[in-house]
């Protein structure tokens, strides 16, 4: 345990010394200040507080920008350190594998968790400033932040995963990049074709789309954030409404770090520093 | 024993990088591993540690398998090259370390006794070579290791720097550690290392004391003498001495006749003016047994 914390907070003051921390912190800020200004026009119309109208907005954000967070965080872990030959050093040591990455996904879980709590809390400010929140939105930012941090995990088990697969830290920066894509892009509009192609009332969209939108982590985050009205809104046509509103959202949420996890712990056992 | 290595074979795909390679180091003893780029020290070395699998052979640190938490917790490392990351302090690295090994080192006297003192509160990206390979110095000193594995050193120290790193080598096999060291510096490790190990394409080629090797080897020693023009040609003729300049020649002798040759060379009297005798540098007889290993 000492040895996992030790590690922690080396990795804690790296991320905060080579600027990272600071880059994903103004990232954050920035886009959530600017959506919750922009969002606000519609708050009127629809009757709802301005907080809970700018976290649909946030969710969205979140879903694109917390898993480049995290694997900008993440790719460098493993493959920047065999690169720097400090690895071979590290594992000399009586820590186990595991430890290593378990301490180094601590560290970037507060990095991530810093400038998710930041940046949500610059859109409550800005909606404090100029328009009400209630104690229900309030609740739709927790359920943001814990999800984020979810998100987050899964996207950097991944990352050290592929961190200590790669060949060199170049290497992981590209993989890092293509699994951004795949997962966070392209994935959905494979779906949104897969459902044009079948049509309304097709296998694919009766059977498959609903556990395949949840089977994504990004899309399973979105599923579980998004006010209820609008979850609704989203899946009505396509998911089974109920599909949707159930637990398999927040299941898919929470495996998903754990096998990420897992994966990052067996492809660390097979690094040959 | 603290080191056991008994026919290990490392592969690296088809090719062998250590082949049957059997060796031992006992607890006080500084063995030193000598070889070309490629020859397997560093190979060796990480087999020893468990980060690379042995094919064929076993390796014993301390008694336990190499890789295994006792083995670890016995064994300090300093790697070729070493670096940590730029970002930390030296300070902040070995207080690191010193929670993974579990030891209660006072850091501030220990960055002292490698000499980066004060230097240890600085980040690790503005050391020089020298001021990273200290503190990779001071991270094997964590803990009182039954097996120090030190893979080149020395390379980026400057001498004197060099000499105080021999100095705490020999403080620690003092306190029974069993040191190994590799090193391309051939003739510095030559008086402060207890036995010498040649590599060669991943095979032991020799494993003796350094006086042990040098009569096995019979290499020529050479005798430098400075004489006055009168006996120029005594010298040239009778013992088919070298003309290396004006005033000096040179005379290459087996070991076994340097006694003879030498009370020779005395009755000569003062035509002589002075003589030095040059043993046969480590550096010929590493390049002695490597091509002996080729035949």
């Amino acid at each position: 345990m000492n040895s996992i914390l030790a590690i922690a907070a080396c990795e804690f003051r790296i991320s905060r010394r080579n600027n990272l921390l600071r880059a994903t912190v103004a990232m954050m800020v920035l886009f959530a200040v600017s959506l919750t200004v922009l969002g606000s026009g519609a708050t009127g119309a629809l009757g709802v507080d301005m907080l809970t109208a700018a976290s649909a907005s946030l969710a969205t954000l979140s879903v694109y920008i917390v898993p480049l967070i995290a694997l900008l965080l993440s790719f460098d872990a493993i493959a920047g350190e065999v690169d720097r030959g400090t690895l071979a050093l590290v594992l000399s040591y009586p820590a186990p594998r595991t430890s290593l990455v378990i301490g180094k996904l601590l560290a970037h879980l507060l990095a991530l968790g810093v400038a998710l709590v930041l940046g949500y809390g610059a859109a409550i400010a800005v909606c404090l400033a100029l328009g009400t929140v209630s104690t229900a939105s309030l609740l739709l930012v927790l359920k943001l932040t814990i999800g984020g941090l979810l998100l987050g995990a899964a996207f950097l088990g991944l990352g050290y995963a592929l961190s200590a697969w790669a060949k060199g830290a170049g290497a992981a920066a590209g993989y890092a990049i293509g699994i951004w894509l795949v997962f966070v892009v392209l994935y959905d509009v494979a779906l949104l074709a897969g459902l044009v192609l079948s049509g309304a009332d097709g296998a694919f969209t009766q059977d498959f789309f609903p556990w395949l939108l949840i089977a994504n982590p990004a899309d399973a985050f979105r599923l579980v954030t998004l006010p209820t009205g609008q979850a609704a809104e989203l899946a009505s046509g396509f998911v089974s409404a109920d599909l949707a509103r159930s637990y398999a959202p927040m299941v898919s949420l929470l495996a998903w770090p754990l096998a990420a996890l897992g994966l990052a712990a067996f492809a660390m056992r097979r690094v040959e520093p | 024993m603290s080191l056991i290595v008994k026919d290990a074979c490392v592969r690296r795909g088809k090719i062998e990088t250590l082949s049957q390679l059997s060796l031992h180091v006992r607890s006080g003893e500084k063995v030193a591993l000598i070889g070309h780029n490629g020859a397997g020290k560093t190979t060796l070395m990480k087999a020893s540690l468990g980060l690379l699998p042995l094919a064929a052979g076993e390796i014993e640190v301390d008694g336990a398998r190499p890789g295994s938490a006792h083995a670890r917790n016995c064994t300090a490392y300093l790697p070729e090259n070493v670096s940590f990351h730029p970002a930390l302090t030296g300070a902040e690295v070995l207080r690191m370390f010193g929670t993974l090994k579990k030891t209660r080192e006072n850091i501030s006297a220990l960055l002292d006794r490698v000499g980066l003192g004060e230097a240890g509160q600085r980040r690790v990206g503005t050391y020089s070579k020298g001021m990273r390979q200290k503190l990779g110095l001071a991270q094997v000193l964590l803990s009182k290791p039954r097996l120090a594995i030190l893979d080149e050193p020395t390379s980026g120290l400057d001498p004197i720097a060099r000499g105080d790193f021999y100095g705490i080598v020999d403080e620690l096999a003092a306190a029974g550690s069993a040191v190994l060291i590799s090193s391309h510096a051939l003739t510095e490790l030559e008086a402060k290392t207890d036995r010498i190990v040649i590599l060669r394409k991943g095979k032991l080629v020799v494993d003796d004391k350094l006086e042990v090797l040098r009569r096995k080897a019979d290499l020529p020693m050479k005798l430098r003498i400075s004489a006055c023009t009168s006996i120029h040609n005594v010298l040239t003729e009778k013992f088919s001495a070298l003309k290396v300049s004006d005033e000096r020649f040179e005379i290459s002798c087996r070991p076994t006749q340097k006694m003879a040759l030498l009370s020779e060379l005395t009755s000569l009297g003062e035509s002589l003016h002075d003589m030095d005798i040059i043993p046969p540098h480590l550096d010929d007889l590493y390049r002695h047994y490597s091509k002996e290993a080729i035949l």
